[in-house]
């Protein structure tokens, strides 16, 4: 019996392998290029990033405004 | 003449070691560069001043689970004393509690709508409660029970509708669930041992999610079909959080092997990994900025380490929480983070 469920267990796992196997790839090299413009065209739109000004971010308190 | 059974396993087994060494080569084979390299020309970023901005009090015990409602002011946090509290980030006001059932709920999750929020942990479930208006309606006797599994609850989203629910366990699979009827629409099995976190990709990739588990393996599922497409498996320890790259072509993951590491999808392998001499304590909880170049880590020795994705270098350590941290979200709109923490305490950086 225990001999019929590992077998199961492998014959999904060479099926599950077999599928991986043949999938569609790209070059390393094509794939980070990819994630570098990705990251280089919207890096003017992320806050964490840039900063933001005090008065523009909820969270950081807005400076106050100093009378000379 | 029948086949005799140990034949077939040896075949089997023989067949199985041919093509994991088939698919290392197939994925050698398109490793021309690493990321760092081609990141090398690209301007180095400077220095980051983030600082805890709110510090949200109110849990009696670790927060062990926090989501932003799509708002980008509201906050949901679970704790191991039981209690789901909702936030309002700009004020820290307290906006409703549930006491849930159970201790450590360790999932919990805010509705695309806002108007609810989905939990659960120890009780092996994951039940949705609608945010009433009335801040003296008892929520918990609207609550629905939606998902069953055979051990505890270990992360939980909505889809894009607050009409479905992707769940993780400690049973090893993950499940899509119908809100209305409580009904599973699709499990996912393929996981060795407890799944710990998991992220849908983001809409415009269309349907499928990642989940990382105890097994060191980080799986990409087709949610219509349940099938596995994708599967990774470099890290030496538990997997406990993961996170798509914003434009959906790639994810990161953080671990008790004390790394974080980036996979990009397109390319099927891992292709940088976040990590010091100096690190020694697992990775908790991962989230990436709006435009994919800092991830933020959560990590057990209290810190939070900000490594430049492209470069692989680490550009900040914030220090602040006085224990773990345990779940680290950036806000929707990115001008901000929250994180949670064994010291009962939540905190939004910015």
């Amino acid at each position: 019996m225990s001999n019929n469920s590992g077998l199961v267990s492998l014959q999904r796992s060479v099926k599950q392998l077999r599928f991986e196997a043949d999938i569609r790839r790209i070059k390393v090299s094509q794939a980070a290029t990819e994630l570098k413009s990705f990251c280089l065209q919207n890096a003017h739109k992320d806050p964490l990033l840039m900063g933001v000004p005090s008065s523009d971010n909820p969270f950081r308190p807005p400076k106050s405004c100093a009378l000379f | 003449m029948a086949a005799q059974p140990s034949d077939t396993l040896a075949t089997l087994k023989t067949e199985s070691e041919t093509l994991k060494t088939k698919l290392e080569e197939e994925r050698a084979k398109l490793h021309d560069v690493e990321l760092h390299q081609v990141a090398e020309k690209t301007e180095a970023l400077g220095q980051f001043v983030m600082k805890t901005r709110r510090t949200l009090k109110g849990h009696g015990n670790k927060v062990l689970c926090l989501d932003w409602c799509k708002d980008k002011r509201r906050i949901v946090s679970s704790s191991q004393d039981g209690k789901v509290i909702v936030w309002d980030a700009f004020t820290t006001n307290k906006e409703h509690a549930v006491t849930m059932p159970c201790t450590w709920v360790m999932a919990c999750a805010y509705a695309p709508s806002g108007c609810a929020v989905a939990c659960g942990g120890l009780d092996n479930k994951c039940s949705v409660y609608p945010l009433s208006l009335d801040k003296n309606e008892n929520l918990a006797a609207k609550k629905k029970s939606v998902a069953m599994h055979t051990n505890y609850l270990s992360a939980c989203c909505f889809t894009n509708s607050d009409m479905q629910i992707l769940t993780s366990s400690g049973d090893g699979t993950c499940a899509l669930w119908d809100v209305e009827s409580g009904q599973m629409l699709q499990s996912f099995h393929g996981h060795a041992a407890d799944v710990l976190c998991l992220d849908l990709a983001p809409s415009e990739t269309g349907n499928t999610f990642v989940s990382g588990g105890c097994d060191k393996k980080s799986c990409v599922w087709d949610m219509r079909t349940g099938q596995c497409v994708q599967s990774f498996e470099t890290h030496e320890s538990d997997i406990n959080s993961v996170r798509y790259y914003p434009s959906g072509d790639a994810f990161a993951s953080g671990s008790d092997d004390a790394t974080c590491r980036l996979y990009d999808l397109r390319a099927d392998r891992e292709v940088a990994i976040y990590s010091k001499e100096s690190i020694i304590f697992g990775a908790s909880s991962v989230d990436f900025s709006l435009s994919g170049r800092l991830l933020f880590g959560g990590y057990n020795d209290y810190t939070i380490n900000v490594w430049d994705v492209l470069k692989g270098t680490r550009v900040s350590i914030l220090f602040g929480h006085e224990n773990r941290v345990s779940t680290l979200r950036v806000s929707p709109d990115g001008t901000a983070f929250c994180s949670g923490s064994w010291d009962h305490t939540l905190r939004i950086w910015a």
